[in-house]
């Protein structure tokens, strides 16, 4: 689980272009809020609620319930590391990539 | 005036509540409410912010042991908090290891300290004023709605007799709803307390959390949720777990919603109605009927003005909904007057939000419009702003710091002005037109 902390993952990620995976997430995203966002515009290290991507806790329910669809991951709150899972599109996306069943 | 015993569990082996999976005894929650009684601050207000329910429910206790009034804000955004900081200045925060304390108010951190164990349930006097509650007013300063022990505990033994809890001996009871908030007051903390009931502490988001932390409690069992958490956890769980009670409330619920979670947790499902100024008023099985029936000791009435709402409220409340009575125990729900927002259970007006955008430097003029209602998912509010100069990101910044996020914009639209009639208002057909150019333009 604790994989996203690795040095050479953050090295490679540290910009801000989004790798082809967070693309899908973030159109995913984009499409189950209809959001204004252009998907490709969003700022993948930025927090997904509040200031960044503006998202609350009833998009994160809606969110959660298209991740399980498109990806067959169950989110679940009361593992430890949840914050740091929803700190922002990348951290969500390496969850989704480690747990993925479809 | 009469003292009415502060809980109904007069065991004191019985359990009280589930907090991380272990149970707390009524004799050591009464235990926890001494000591925490002992070592509050001497202070008339509380706002009390604790996340879980269980330290919530002690904490509310202690207060009314100690004679001090419970704040319940709506939300806690900073301009709230600052509001209240100078409305009440001898308020102070509780919170708890879970809450961020605020910079706005001294906070005082809720502190498990021993185990003493207390047998004797304390009565606390009927008319002593237990919890504030908030309404957003038009002018951004929120409208105080006290109400006392007396009406709070008879709100929550009603709700139980009314639902048929009597039924389901010591049932426990898990909300996906914050303590805070009206509903989950009543029906999360009062209820419990009034019926004898057990609490989950938690506050279970996802719906596989839900469903793990339902499966962990003893039955018989019962949600409290709303129609978005209902909605969601029907779509993702292939398996739920079996439940004795459903209760849902803050927003419609949908017929088709309301067949297929009851053919699921096999459980009957009840709906409540009510407000932050009134409480709980009526209930009703939405599988069985469309009538709303008043809880009992509630009757409504109606005059020129519209219905109101007398019974274990303080005084008579008159509805922000349109109303069609058959007598005064039973009737039909319209939906809301013009000016009322209801997003996700949170309430607040047009007119707050307007005051608050207007607020903002730099905002010339600005609307919000509420869009017609799709079945079934969230709506959001549009706004439409005047602003020349400013940032779309300064404008919902500043929002943020002012209004509760469920009421944000999206979209938040920048235009070259309003279509205002000649005496200022903006009539509901130019805002309608605006909206469907809005519409044509994204779509």
């Amino acid at each position: 689980m604790g994989n996203m902390n690795e040095p050479a993952m953050k090295e490679t990620l540290s910009n801000n272009a989004l790798t082809t995976e967070e693309l899908k997430l973030a159109q995913l995203i984009v499409s189950s809020l209809n959001l204004e966002t252009q998907a490709a515009e969003v700022d993948p290290a930025a927090p997904l609620y509040g200031d960044g991507m503006g998202l609350d806790s009833i998009d994160v329910l809606e969110v959660a319930l298209a991740i399980s669809k498109a990806y067959g991951v169950k989110l679940r709150s009361d593992d430890e590391v949840n914050r740091k899972i929803f700190s922002s599109l990348r951290s969500l996306s390496q969850h989704i990539q480690q747990h993925r069943t479809k | 005036m009469a003292d009415i015993p502060l809980i109904r569990n007069f065991d004191a082996g019985a359990v009280f509540a589930f907090r991380n999976r272990r149970p707390i005894r009524v004799g050591e929650f009464l235990g926890d409410v001494r000591r925490l009684a002992d070592l509050l601050p001497d202070r008339r207000y509380v706002v009390n912010l604790c996340s879980d329910r269980y330290q919530f429910t002690v904490g509310l206790c202690a207060a009314l042991l100690r004679r001090q009034v419970n704040l319940l804000p709506p939300n806690v955004t900073p301009d709230l908090l600052k509001r209240l900081s100078l409305e009440y200045p001898d308020a102070y925060c509780l919170g708890d290891e879970a809450v961020q304390p605020p910079l706005q108010i001294e906070t005082f951190l809720y502190r498990q300290t021993g185990n003493t164990v207390s047998a004797s349930v304390p009565h606390i006097p009927e008319e002593q004023i237990a919890v504030i509650g908030f309404t957003s007013g038009s002018t951004g300063q929120p409208t105080p709605n006290p109400k006392s022990w007396g009406a709070l505990a008879k709100s929550g033994l009603a709700e139980f007799e009314r639902l048929g809890v009597a039924a389901h001996r010591n049932m426990s009871v898990l909300g996906t709803v914050p303590q805070q908030h009206s509903y989950g007051l009543e029906s999360t903390v009062l209820m419990v307390m009034q019926g004898g009931l057990a609490m989950h502490a938690g506050r279970p988001f996802f719906p596989s959390d839900i469903c793990a932390e339902l499966e962990a409690l003893p039955r018989p069992r019962g949600l409290v949720t709303t129609p978005v958490h209902l909605r969601v956890l029907l779509a993702e769980a292939s398996e739920l777990p079996a439940v004795d009670l459903l209760l849902c409330a803050t927003a419609p619920l949908s017929p088709q919603l309301a067949i297929e979670a009851e053919a699921r947790f096999a459980a009957p499902l009840h709906e409540i109605y009510g407000c932050t100024e009134a409480g709980q008023i009526a209930a009703r099985r939405p599988t069985q009927t469309q009538e709303w029936r008043t809880l009992p000791g509630v009757s409504l009435y109606a005059d020129e003005k519209g219905t109101w709402v007398r019974g274990h409220v303080e005084r008579e409340v008159l509805l922000a909904d349109v109303i069609e009575l058959r007598d005064r125990n039973n009737f039909l729900l319209h939906g809301r007057t013009a000016d009322l927002v209801n997003i996700a259970g949170k309430r607040t007006s047009l007119a707050h939000l307007n005051f608050q955008l207007n607020s903002i430097e730099g905002v010339r003029d600005g609307a919000f419009v509420m869009p017609e209602e799709d079945d079934g998912t969230v709506t959001r509010l549009t706004a439409f702003v005047v602003a020349p100069g400013l940032a779309s990101e300064t404008i919902m910044s500043a929002l943020r710091q002012r209004i509760d996020p469920a009421f944000l914009p999206r979209p938040l639209c920048f235009v070259e002005a309003l279509p205002r009639n000649e005496t200022g208002k903006l009539p509901r057909v130019a805002v309608e037109d605006l909206v469907t150019r809005l519409a044509a333009k994204v779509g």
